[in-house]
């Protein structure tokens, strides 16, 4: 009897990732990838700094579907959806075929959150979450002369730098006082925004979006305090959410993510996460750093070799070009102090404990010099 | 000769050309870049690079 394949559902950067380090580990088992996308491989990130590294959408993939399955011995199905886990029975019914595997990886990544707003123009609120998307906004930004950013979190301060460099003003709205108010203490927060106003960001902060009207050709948007703006786009960056339907409706533990031990295995047999839809040890980290760690352990585990991932301190790089951000934001429940101190050209924020060791920093402008020696000084996320 | 591609910022490094200008010659192997290095576009460390092979 033939050997069932290894279903690996997702083929964003988590789950290329994971097929690429599993086959340096096992070159026979068969290797079927399904996914919503169109199979194409590129890294998240360069979503939102496209214009500052000179890439139209069409030049962010690095392979096609067909390479990426001649290149890992896989069948890819695009444009499909996974539509029943059956943990139990050890198969997935993808557009109505039954297919029974060895193991099955959840690698389905996060969705935009979405908060509705009014007006008739509300149908026009845009999200950037794959490359489709992003070829999406970028037709409709082609002769945008300013765009309006909801929210001022890593990602709308990053398309605010990234649309800059593409001759773009923006207007970034936010409810909290200072972008980035989830990783940075308020100095620095206060910081970054100062380096953009100059710049031709327009903050817009403790206010939120009420409606979005037709302007004429324009849009004009109006916040919860009545001001308006007048814009050619609007894009929503408010955060993620982990995909854990498909999970959820399997029957498997999910919390905010979908629940995998230190060996990425869900509470079913044979079934794994990793990437932006999981919650490791009740961490749900989306970025790039975790999903390597996850893989190089997982792909291990898959092959025979129960392997427990393994966090290192993993800064986060905000890529807002012109005055830059390296954030490793203390861990949940460790409690300190932030000290801050202005150098010329940027600024060191430490979050120290009580007994005076470093438990996270922002290091931003001239500052990011440091992150490689800071970082040592970091506990590891997971040991 | 191979190449090695940032995750976050999309920055290249080729072996065959390496990176003169930060001391590593050409026809460095990426094994052979110090493991301190980072990514000289966006700072990030040699583990968010991955290796590629990219169309044409």
């Amino acid at each position: 009897m033939a050997t069932d394949p290894l279903v690996i559902i997702g083929s964003g950067l988590a789950g290329y990732t994971l097929a690429r380090e599993w086959r340096k580990l096992d070159a026979t088992t068969p290797l079927l990838i399904v996914t919503r996308d169109d199979g194409r491989y590129y890294s998240k990130p360069m979503l939102s700094s496209a214009y500052t590294s000179s890439k139209p959408p069409d030049a962010i993939a690095l392979s096609d579907a067909a390479v990426m399955a001649s290149q890992l011995n896989a069948g890819i199905r695009t444009r499909v959806t996974a539509e029943e886990l059956d943990v139990a029975a050890g198969t997935v019914r993808v557009e109505g075929v039954v297919h029974a595997y060895s193991n099955v990886v959840l690698a389905v990544g996060a969705d935009p959150i979405y908060v509705p707003v009014g007006g008739d123009a509300a149908e026009r609120v845009m999200s950037v979450n794959d490359l489709a998307d992003y070829a999406n906004f970028r037709a409709a930004i082609a002769a945008a002369r300013h765009v309006t950013i909801i929210g001022a979190g890593l990602i709308g301060c990053e398309f605010a730098s990234d649309l800059l460099s593409g001759g773009i003003a923006s207007a970034v709205i936010d409810p909290a006082a200072f972008p980035l108010s989830r990783l940075l203490p308020a100095e620095a927060g206060e910081a970054l925004a100062d380096a953009y106003a100059g710049l031709g960001v327009d903050w817009r902060f403790g206010r939120t979006v009420a409606r979005v009207d037709h302007e004429g050709t324009r849009l004009r948007v109006t916040l919860s305090d009545g001001e308006a703006i007048v814009t050619d786009a609007v894009l929503s960056a408010i955060g993620l959410r982990p995909r854990t339907g498909l999970a959820r409706a399997a029957g498997l533990d999910v919390n905010h993510g979908i629940v995998v031990n230190r060996q990425l295995r869900t509470s079913g047999d044979r079934a794994y996460a990793l990437g932006d839809c999981a919650e490791v040890n009740g961490l749900a980290l989306p970025y790039v750093a975790p999903i390597m760690q996850a893989a190089r352990a997982l792909a291990p585990t898959l092959a025979g070799r129960p392997t427990d991932v393994a966090y290192p301190p993993m800064p986060v790089l905000v890529k807002t070009s012109r005055f830059p951000v390296v954030v490793a934001p203390p861990r949940p429940g460790v409690t300190g102090n932030w000290s801050i101190e202005r150098l010329d050209g940027g600024m060191r924020a430490l979050y120290r404990t009580e007994d005076d060791r470093i438990e996270g920093f922002a290091l931003l402008g001239s500052a990011t010099a440091e992150r490689q020696k800071l970082s040592r000084e970091l506990p590891a996320l997971l040991d | 000769m191979r190449r090695w591609y940032c995750l976050i910022c999309g920055f290249i490094y080729d072996e065959a050309l390496g990176l003169p200008e930060a001391g590593i010659a050409p026809g460095t192997r990426w094994e052979d870049v110090p493991e301190d290095w980072v990514c000289p576009d966006c700072g990030a460390p040699k583990s968010d690079f991955e290796m590629i092979e990219m169309i044409a």
